[in-house]
């Protein structure tokens, strides 16, 4: 299919418009990439998720498909020939799933609360709660990975996008904090897979770059402290 | 290999009820185990250690957690009877409004109901936005699936069902036949289906333990 029949909305900081590229990118799919406006929603962007008004978006052809991992599952569903996105198995589908859901609900908003919590013993109770929860990451990396470099085996999955995608954020949270979120010590396979995740070619090129984001972070901190 | 299937659910849950229907549709033997809230078993704790929740199908010794994820393993294990559609875009969009429901609707609900002051003005406001929301969804259709129940329908049993018991107890006027029209038709199509109407609580029962903690929450 051309080129411009595959658009993905979304702004180079998110981790979710991470996910629908990279899914893209592991499929060979060409994409136009529209760029939203940090600050303003574009009409397409309105009327292409009217319900949350949020990127990112793909647009196949003239269809929507809002809410990123259920984009990356329709981008595996739709360009069906290898590689899979998603495992085979039903019940190794069901695990990736679940763990891709526990990151969303509970390590994305820790990683936040890190950057919200004002003052050092709330701080420390919000990091404490992000590490506990890549500790049980590790524990599914390890069963999920069966000595493979990825959570889904020899190829990035759908789970290593998930994950993997916040790992910009996490980065840039290990910066501002001065504190080592993934390490040797208490979790030594997700720090490896972390290299080896960033360095795919179906991924470094829309991974945004360390620096820009802790400028863009810094540049929220002000904002958030303004609005106060 | 016999099939093994277990189900540790709560009578009164509507996430417990989904996993229920989707194995009633596919004509699943199980065996279903009833947990206490607030009191889980040992067994469920050891199959669903990070949530400590309800449901959880154990399938052949291995469980599986997270209602909406347990409906589409039941899917894609007992092929028959389709829950989700075939086509990917349109598999999307059910997933989609699957999740609003999960996600919005249900909370905003939930709060309306039970929380106080300015939090239940802004609840009340959120939910009534998102039932116009799943009633211009609906459109002309006799279920979000079509002419047969699916995954959408399936997830909105806490609207067709739950959140009826829940107005009649709190006085709450959101669910009513001016304001949404379709959706309340559709509320009454999907409790008297044949599969559905077997697999809900005793609606009694249910306003009878609702009234309950209504009444503890009101001191």
């Amino acid at each position: 299919m051309a080129k411009s029949d595959v658009k993905v909305l979304g702004a180079w900081p998110s981790p979710f418009v991470m996910r629908p590229t990279i899914a893209l990118n592991i499929k060979s799919v060409e994409y136009e990439f529209l760029q939203e406006d940090l600050g303003s929603k574009s009409e397409l962007l309105l009327k292409s998720n009217p319900v949350h008004k949020k990127i990112p978006v793909l647009i196949h052809g003239d269809k929507p498909v809002c809410e990123s991992l259920i984009i990356v599952e329709y981008i595996d569903e739709t360009w069906s020939s290898a590689p899979s996105i998603l495992p085979s198995d039903p019940y190794d589908r069901a695990t990736a799933r679940f763990w891709a859901a526990y990151v969303d609900d509970k390590v994305f908003p820790s990683m936040k609360e890190i950057f919200i919590a004002e003052g050092v013993e709330a701080k420390k109770a919000a990091i404490q709660q992000l590490v506990d929860g890549l500790i049980l990451l590790e524990d599914a990396y390890v069963k999920c990975s069966k000595g493979k470099p990825f959570f889904g085996g020899n190829q990035i999955g759908y789970l290593d996008i998930a994950f993997g995608s916040y790992l910009g954020w996490l980065i840039v949270t290990e910066k501002f904090n001065e504190v080592k979120l993934l390490d040797e010590a208490k979790t030594p396979g997700l720090a490896k897979w972390a290299d080896i995740f960033c360095a795919d070619p179906a991924v470094k090129d829309v991974m945004p770059e360390t620096d820009k984001l802790a400028e863009y972070a810094k540049v929220l901190a002000k904002m958030r402290a303004a609005s106060k | 290999m016999a099939e093994e299937v277990k189900l540790f659910g709560i009578w009164g849950s509507p996430f417990s009820r989904k996993v229920e229907i989707a194995l009633k549709m596919k004509g699943v033997e199980y065996e279903y185990i009833e947990e206490e809230l607030g009191n889980m078993s040992p067994l469920l704790l050891k199959y669903n250690p990070i949530h400590k929740k309800v449901p959880v199908l154990v399938h052949n010794g291995k469980p599986i957690a997270e209602s909406v994820i347990i409906i589409e393993y039941i899917d894609e294990t007992w092929k028959h009877n389709p829950i989700l559609p075939q086509d990917p875009y349109e598999r999307a969009v059910a997933r989609f409004w699957a999740k609003f429901i999960d996600e919005k609707c249900l909370p905003a609900l939930w709060n309306s109901t039970w929380s106080k002051g300015k939090d239940r003005e802004a609840a009340i406001e959120e939910a009534s936005q998102h039932l116009n929301t799943l009633e211009n969804e609906l459109k002309d259709k006799k279920f979000f699936g079509g002419e047969e129940i699916g995954l959408v329908d399936i997830v909105a049993s806490f609207v067709g069902f739950w959140f009826g018991a829940l107005q009649e107890v709190s006085g709450l006027e959101l669910l009513t036949e001016e304001k949404v029209p379709k959706l309340c038709k559709w509320s009454y199509e999907f409790v008297n289906h044949s599969v559905i109407k077997e697999n809900l609580p005793s609606r009694d029962k249910l306003v009878a333990y609702l009234s309950a903690r209504f009444a503890d929450a009101s001191k």
